[in-house]
């Protein structure tokens, strides 16, 4: 039983992780009807850029903050650079562009900072949270930030105009344009968002996993699996498959014997393709009908 | 047409007369000439193992202060280093243009564990020395079937039994859990520790094997299944950024055990100082090399002439770094088996000089540790000491280790 609160709340960490990577792969998502391939390079560059600053002395709070504004004006300046100009281009185009932009990002931080990992801090205190030995103070502190960012989120697209005519923007482009939605800086802020949303993820990953250039590449994956068990156009439901997959996949690593640590990985490729094929909206995602 | 024929052949008839002149005392072979000995390497300069690359500019340093105090037997030593990027097909590419056109005399310590397997049978149809290179594992020192590759370092398995020597003479009551990395590097340390237990000992102690493929976010679930089944000696084989992770997440949920953790990730500062130096106290590693941090050296005169060395030929260097050690200390069995080869420097001879290094003492090897080869042996360095971590270096203990876990 000890074992098994242990692999749960071990694997609410771990699910922490995804779900912060989830939330930005939904927010561009949202955006642009694609998932983004670079969004994991993305967030370890930003996670760079708070490294940089930390040990250029800056206090922990203010290059957060500065790296999410950093990490938002450049997620708008990749989308008004790079994107804009193939806009119309066919969706394979934009994916061999994120592949590209997913090695571009990881060389550059392998050649700026080298590949040797570092210890990054974390804003929430060392000791353990009430003497447990279960799951760290960083781990709640995680779980607690990726819900407030949810909260934030959900209140945006919910309660703002820029929110609904992002909406808008994604949902119908064209009826968007007609009542003066100016669709396509809607897409920049989409890009903005996400890439601020994945700095606050890498942020907070880097502590756990050691920051390297290579930190993201395992775990955009489970994020997209997050993604799409939680439903790809549902911030909550990305949050959600995101703590989904880091149980699912800690308690069948543990109890399944002929899954074990070897299969790990392949249970989030496994959960993509059945939720795909069974529930291609995911848990709480709406099903998206257009007339053709 | 006609003059140009003849011409040439009176210039080859002189040529071969010369040559047969020479022949009397020198024997050269592809890359040797009377004034310089060309050697080929491959190191990652680039891509995610660049870290290691520090190795290839030690030894270009190294070949440098040669050549500076008249090279080896009067010949200079024109050591060409390219870049692999840790890529094999990279590698492969590399390695062609130096056997082909800058046709070397040999190859020495092509860096990587999938770049030289990518090299490995190239090499050997090509007859073409492949010396010392660098990597642990375990299939460089198969004479037989590749007569024309070596290794240099203590292989993975040696250190497997050295850990089963230890752990059966200081508990031979252990519960055994072990993390490792599934793949080749991985199982050959676990197939050390089961020749040094033996296959039955292995059964007995060893209570659970947790594995981890390199793509996982964390090692965290691992160590807390390993902590679950109740070992009490913990076998950590894994690269540095997992063993960092490792480290904390056992100290973190209150696991205490023996630690031994694997030299591949021996690295103060690129494993023990982002774990917390707090929470790596009493692992426990084998070395082979003299730790440049370790205050233990500072009198000591090698010590003293690899400081000397890095800060007249290699001054960028990090004088921090093992690796640097690690650079300087085998570009002394080059140097040592070119100049047991004197003016016979054919590929044959090279390799055979390279399988008779006997006792050699490579200086920056621990003390008490020699390079011995024979055409049967072609594991370089085999032994190990513990070393155990207090406070904020590793400090040796114990006594040397042979290859297979006795101790001399």
């Amino acid at each position: 039983m000890d074992l098994f609160i242990q692999q749960v709340l071990a694997g609410l960490a771990n699910g922490a992780i995804y779900a912060g990577v989830a939330l930005a792969v939904v927010m561009i998502y949202q955006a642009i009807d694609h998932f983004n391939f670079a969004q994991g390079e993305m967030a370890m560059f930003s996670t760079y850029i708070a490294w940089a600053m930390l040990n250029g002395g800056l206090p922990y709070w203010l290059a957060f903050v500065a790296t999410v504004v950093v990490s938002f004006l450049g997620g708008l300046a990749l989308e008004r650079i790079v994107f804009k100009p193939i806009q119309n281009a066919p969706a394979l185009s934009h994916v061999i562009v994120f592949i590209g932009l997913l090695a571009i990002f990881n060389s550059m931080a392998g050649f700026i900072w080298e590949f040797t990992i570092k210890p990054f801090p974390s804003p929430f205190p060392s000791a353990p949270l009430f003497g447990n030995t279960l799951i760290g103070t960083h781990q709640v502190g995680m779980i607690g930030v990726t819900l407030i960012m949810l909260a934030l989120i959900w209140v945006f697209f919910r309660y703002t105009d820029t929110g609904l005519a992002m909406r808008a923007a994604a949902a119908n482009p064209d009826s968007a344009r007609l009542v003066g939605v100016r669709v396509g800086w809607m897409l920049a802020l989409g890009w903005g968002l996400a890439a601020a949303i994945g700095a606050v993820a890498g942020m907070l990953i880097a502590p756990v996993v050691f920051l390297e250039p290579n930190m993201m590449a395992g775990i955009l994956l489970y994020g997209f699996a997050g993604a799409i068990v939680g439903g790809a156009n549902s911030p909550a439901g990305a949050v959600l498959g995101g703590f989904l997959v880091g149980v699912i996949e800690n308690l069948l690593g543990t109890f399944v014997p002929w899954i074990g640590n070897e299969l790990k990985l392949s249970v989030a490729l496994v959960l993509i393709i059945v939720v795909l094929v069974v529930r291609p909206s995911g848990l709480m995602g709406q099903r998206v009908v257009s007339r053709v | 047409m006609h003059r140009t024929f003849r011409l040439t052949l009176i210039g080859s008839a002189a040529l071969a007369l010369a040559s047969g002149a020479a022949l009397a005392q020198n024997k050269y072979g592809p890359g040797v000439t009377d004034k310089e000995i060309k050697i080929g390497n491959t190191n990652p300069y680039s891509g995610p193992a660049s870290s290691y690359g520090t190795i290839g500019k030690a030894i270009s340093a190294y070949f440098k202060m040669v050549n500076e105090q008249g090279g080896i037997n009067g010949r200079q030593i024109n050591f060409i280093s390219l870049d692999d990027g840790y890529q094999p097909p990279k590698a492969k590419e590399q390695v062609r243009r130096l056997v082909e056109k800058d046709e070397v005399a040999a190859l020495f310590q092509t860096l990587g564990t999938p770049t030289n397997s990518a090299i490995h049978e190239y090499m050997n149809e090509a007859k073409v020395p492949h010396l010392f290179v660098a990597t642990g594992a375990t299939k460089w020192g198969n004479p037989k079937e590749f007569p024309w590759t070596m290794g240099f370092q203590p292989t993975y398995q040696t250190f497997g039994r050295i850990a089963a020597a230890y752990i059966l003479k200081n508990h031979p009551n252990a519960k055994i859990g072990i993390l490792y990395q599934n793949d080749d590097y991985g199982k050959d340390y676990l197939h050390g520790l089961e020749l040094g237990l033996g296959k039955d000992g292995y059964k007995k102690l060893v209570v659970s094997a947790q594995s981890y493929e390199v793509t996982d976010p964390t090692v965290d679930s691992q160590v807390v299944n390993l902590k679950a089944s109740g070992a009490d000696v913990f076998y950590n084989i894994t690269i540095p950024k997992f063993a960092a992770q490792a480290i904390r997440k056992a100290h973190d949920i209150g696991w205490t055990q023996v630690h031994l953790l694997n030299d591949v990730s021996g690295s103060v500062s690129a494993v023990l100082k982002p774990a917390g130096l707090d929470k790596s106290q009493g692992i426990i590693t084998a070395a082979y090399l003299k730790d440049p941090t370790d205050p233990t050296w500072k009198d000591d005169a090698e010590f003293k002439e690899w400081t000397a060395w890095m800060n007249k030929y290699y001054p960028d260097g990090d004088k921090a770094s093992s690796f640097n050690v690690y650079g300087f200390t085998v570009a002394q069995l080059m140097e040592q088996t070119l100049k047991q080869a004197g003016n016979d420097l054919t590929r044959e001879n090279i390799m055979k000089q390279a399988a008779n290094l006997k006792n050699f003492r490579a200086k920056m090897l621990l003390p008490g540790i020699q390079v011995n080869t024979s055409p049967s042996d072609f594991y370089p360095v085999e032994q190990m000491q513990l070393q155990r971590f207090e406070g904020e270096t590793w400090k040796l203990f114990g006594p040397i280790f042979n290859a297979d876990g006795s101790t001399s």
